[in-house]
């Protein structure tokens, strides 16, 4: 009686027989094709594994696709990519998990753990972009209100910025939360009728930039470049009084621009003293902040893989590239 | 009319004078901010440090200088690492990572489909099967069969194990109340704190990888497990324990035989939002080299890309909603069976299940050796569809209703969270502490009032005061729209079929869909403000009130109803004196409930302009010398919701009992 009341069984019968007579013309096997590609370059010309961090912005992205696809296609290197936040990738270094990280802002505290404590990991040199840190205004602004730009006049413009959050002074935007700053100091010291608002992400700066241009809503707001966004809105940079050595020296009485920044790529100490031809192709990488944007556009802007990206880039850029390598 | 009469004088006769002492609290405390505005406020700068949080900082690097020689690293630390890696990195190998020195995983798409399917069918029902079918092939619809299956493979693993370790805890603490007391403030602990403040440190432990993964997501997963189990347990009239323990019944006996089966249903629902809890670590997993769709939307939301953000939250709002009616399904077979009393023969059941294991192995089998049931078809992917759409209404959105958004935005902030805000925060904090305490006593009860000074101290002790009552303010806010909400929107869920089916694929999307998808859209309509943080968590709340008070409203009887409609009470008069009063308790539950959902989404408040104690813990994830006070923050965070959680709670005994006592006649009934 179970078997009439379960018609489903027979079809679920009916169902198997009829997967099996499937198996006998079903198409290609696992493992016939796709047998080309995959093992040729790894293991070769001693070079094995290089762990690479990935930190989450798109001009690190770049850096690393492209020293990830000259390792891999020109030094036969297995390159694997671990998408970390800088400060549990600093961490890797001490736990054997990062080799390393290739656009390193500033990070001092980091630098005195790690590099001068710890020596668990060491500087492999400038990778050629400049780091600028400052405040900006959305092109829009700049044309319209030309002395904007100079931080003298902010005040004079306060009530322009003015938004639910600044108390009735003037709003500055801040505060992507992986970037120091002493705006707060600077403020003060400056003697300008602003607040500071925390916006919280870079996300959220660039979704504000991106509707003051449209919307011709002011803001001012703290930015960086090189930047992806950069190449899709040319913010204005305000100049605040130069900055010059040792200005910053102390954080509270702080007056002055942000210094100008060399990035930096860190590698760890095993990394370093392992003789790995990449670690020869990370300190040797230096590239300009053009070639960086490119690549970033690509990436961000015309959705392509960084993959592809780097690939492109690499094919368009032999004689770069070629001095790199190691010797030999 | 009478009838309604009636029920009205009921309601009314409960309202206490204690409303009239609230009320004077609060006035006090107004009178008293306007006289001693400014002091002692206790203010600290953004980039400011407390000494406590220098030698928290400092502690935290000790831990991390002594990993190396300490032995509980090398011989437990290690291990439990080990284990870990392995069971996900096999589960990956079996579903979604290439393994075996082939290609592709052990089972291809096809397998997978006919597997999850099987399992819906075997333990739920037709319709769950069909569901889950549709919802598996979807992942390779939307162009994200791998990635849905590492979101798969880690959170199984984690909820597999999270069960393993909870479901004996929970027991335990379903025996035992002194265990009871002693693991629910660890379990407050374990889901409030927020999980950027011990991301990081993680790490260190079980180092960058799938354990540190499994771990971050089992400390959110296993507190449901545990509470859910022990409510089951407890659940088990006396009575019944009582018959079989004067049938000679020992205690393990009891709990073989007659706790466990009659706690099964409840367990099943333990299991449910084991799951859910595991599926929303998804996305913040990423950030320490998690594999899945977590990846795909924080590496989109590097460029803004809105579209692809969309498409993978997408994915995990699917497999949120199958797992969810899958175990749903199976805890209502399990019900209807046990009431039922009677089974299918045990024959028919084992041939149903011998045919659809079948089917299942050979889908398995096809795919394990044929490329096309392996790999899901490239042809079918419609996931740019996707991303086109929704790219398109997050642009729309942003340019055409940003023109009242801002009016929206500057009224509330201006007229409820500014000045609540400047009340909280502008006050001398033992004044608002001494208001508070007042109104904890009030409201909910002795030990509400004791916990809340002790919080409050704690939050002083922490430097984190004024933070903390920023963030309290939004909070505040975020929960009464969410009531607002959450009443007016379960009301009409509650009475009406049509709109809960209309409105549930909507709020389930709401809660499992990760905030950072929505973040560019919201931001661009409200720009970085405490009041889009507002908004991130009313989206992120609502869907729970508005469930729980639908619920409620569902369960007022259905002779009450028609008694008050027979006797003439208009729609409006039904809902407001009948309905609502009797779904009080399932009311207060749901703004309790709501109110720790908007505090779980401080920190996400923190990336969008929220500032504050969410701002504090971002900011100690992401600068070194930030993260003795980051930790700071997140412990505030739990403490505000250790506070809020029991003084709520106080308050819903309060409701339950006073309405027992007045509803004592006639009415009351279930």
């Amino acid at each position: 009686m179970a078997v009439t009341r379960n018609g489903r069984v027979r079809a679920a019968a009916l169902a198997t027989g009829a997967g099996l007579l499937l198996t006998a013309c079903g198409g290609a096997k696992v493992g016939e094709v796709q047998t080309g590609a995959s093992s040729a370059a790894s293991g070769q010309g001693g070079c094995g594994t290089v762990n690479l961090a990935i930190n989450p912005w798109v001009g690190y992205e770049a850096n690393a696709a492209v020293i990830a696809h000259v390792a891999e296609k020109q030094l036969g290197c297995t390159v694997v990519k671990k998408d970390l936040k800088e400060e549990v990738a600093w961490q890797g270094f001490g736990t054997g998990e990062v080799d390393a990280i290739v656009e390193n802002w500033a990070h001092d505290d980091l630098k005195k753990k790690y590099i001068d404590e710890q020596k668990v990991a060491v500087n492999a040199g400038p990778t050629g972009n400049k780091g600028v840190i400052g405040w900006y205004v959305a092109p829009w602004m700049a044309k319209k209100y030309p002395d904007i730009t100079d931080w003298k006049n902010l005040n004079k413009y306060a009530s322009l910025f003015k938004t639910s959050e600044s108390d009735g002074k003037g709003q500055l935007l801040d505060g992507d939360p992986s970037f120091v700053t002493n705006d707060g100091a600077l403020v003060k010291n400056l003697k300008l009728d602003y607040k500071v608002v925390y916006a919280g992400s870079e996300t959220a700066l660039i979704t504000a930039f991106r509707q003051s241009e449209k919307q011709q809503k002011p803001v001012l707001g703290y930015f960086y470049e090189p930047q992806w966004f950069l190449s899709e809105l040319r913010l204005v940079k305000v100049n605040l009084p130069a900055w010059t050595e040792g200005c910053d020296a102390d954080p509270e009485k702080v007056a002055c621009d942000y210094p100008p920044y060399e990035l930096d790529k860190i590698v760890s100490k095993k990394f370093a003293d392992s003789g790995s031809p990449a670690y020869t192709l990370v300190k040797n990488f230096t590239w300009t902040n053009d070639d960086q944007n490119l690549v970033a556009k690509y990436i961000a802007e015309d959705k392509m893989k960084p993959e592809e990206a780097a690939a492109k880039w690499v094919a368009d850029n032999p004689d770069k590239v070629k001095a790199w390598l190691p010797a030999g | 009319m009478a009838a309604v009469n009636v029920v009205a004088a009921r309601v009314a006769a409960r309202l206490p004078a204690r409303r009239y002492l609230v009320l004077a609290v609060v006035v006090t405390w107004v009178v008293g901010w306007a006289v001693l505005r400014g002091r002692d406020t206790l203010q600290l700068g953004e980039a400011e440090l407390s000494p406590l949080h220098a030698s928290l900082g400092e502690g935290m690097d000790a831990v991390d200088a002594g990993r190396n020689s300490n032995p509980f690293f090398l011989y437990f630390i290690n291990y439990v690492r080990l284990f870990l890696d392995e069971a996900v990195t096999f589960v990956q190998a079996l579903i979604s990572q290439p393994s075996f020195g082939r290609p592709v995983p052990l089972l291809g798409w096809l397998g997978v489909v006919g597997l999850a399917t099987a399992a819906a069918f075997l333990y739920g029902n037709r319709r769950v099967a069909l569901l889950t079918a549709a919802g598996f092939l979807s992942f390779g619809v939307l162009g994200l069969w791998q990635e849905s299956m590492d979101t798969l493979a880690l959170t199984l693993t984690a909820v597999v194990l999270s069960l393993a370790v909870g479901i004996p805890l929970g027991v335990w603490a379903g025996l035992s109340d002194r265990f009871h007391r002693l693991v629910t403030p660890v379990l407050d602990f374990m889901q409030t704190m927020p999980t950027f403040v011990y991301l990081a440190p993680l790490t260190l432990f079980f180092l960058i990888g799938p354990a540190s993964a499994t771990v971050a997501t089992m400390i959110y997963a296993i507190p449901p497990a545990i509470r859910i189990t022990a409510h089951g347990i407890r659940q088990v009239s006396p009575e019944t324990l009582e018959a079989s323990t004067s049938l000679g019944v020992t205690r393990a006996q009891a709990l073989r035989h007659v706790r466990l089966p009659m706690a099964k249903q409840t367990i099943i629902v333990g299991v449910n939002q084991t799951i859910m809890a595991a599926l929303s670590m998804a996305t913040i997993a990423a950030l320490i080299d998690a594999p899945g769709l977590g990846k795909t939307v924080l590496k989109a939301l590097q460029t803004l890309d809105v579209g692809t953000a969309f498409n993978a939250g997408l994915a995990i709002v699917i497999m949120a909603v199958v797992l969810d009616r899958a175990t749903s399904a199976a805890s209502r077979r399990v019900e209807d069976e046990r009431r039922a009393g009677r089974r299918r023969t045990a024959r028919g059941r084992r041939l149903e299940v011998a045919g659809v294991l079948g089917v299942a192995a050979v889908l398995g089998y096809l795919s394990y050796t044929y490329v096309w049931a392996a790999e899901f078809p490239a042809q079918a992917n419609l996931g740019f569809a996707v991303r086109g759409a929704a790219d398109a209404a997050s642009l729309w959105v942003q340019d055409s209703l940003v023109t009242y958004t801002d009016a929206v935005k500057n009224g509330l902030t201006n007229g409820l969270l500014n000045p609540f805000e400047a009340l909280l925060t502008g006050s001398p904090w033992w004044l608002v502490a001494a208001a508070a305490v007042a109104v904890a006593l009030l409201v909910g009860s002795v030990r509400a009032a004791l916990v809340t000074t002790a919080g409050l101290l704690v939050l002083v002790l922490l430097g984190l005061w004024q933070d903390s009552m920023v963030t309290l303010a939004s909070t505040l806010v975020a929960t009464i729209l969410v009531m607002v909400l959450g009443v007016i929107v379960g009301v009409w869920m509650g009475r009406s079929d049509r709109a809960d089916t209309l409105l549930r694929p909507v709020l389930d999307a709401g809660q499992t869909m990760p905030a950072f998808v929505y973040l560019v859209p919201i931001l661009g309509l409200f720009g970085p403000t405490r009041f889009t943080a507002i908004i991130a968590a009313v989206v992120f709340a609502a869907p729970i009130a508005i469930k729980l008070v639908a619920e409620g409203i569902r369960r007022v009887s259905a002779t009450t109803v028609e008694a008050a409609t027979s006797a003439g009470a208009s729609t409006w008069q039904l809902i407001s004196k009948v309905q609502l009063p009797m779904a009080r308790s399932a009311v207060t539950l749901a703004a309790s409930q709501g109110l720790i959902y908007v505090l779980s989404m401080v920190v996400v408040g923190g990336l969008v302009g929220a500032g504050a104690l969410g701002y504090d813990v971002v900011a100690g994830f992401s600068q070194h010398q930030l993260r003795g006070k980051g930790l700071a923050a997140g412990l505030a965070i739990v403490v505000l919701g250790i506070v809020l959680d029991r003084v709520m709670r106080a308050a819903t005994e309060r409701a339950d009992a006073a309405a027992h006592g007045a509803l004592h006649g006639g009415l009351h009934d279930r």
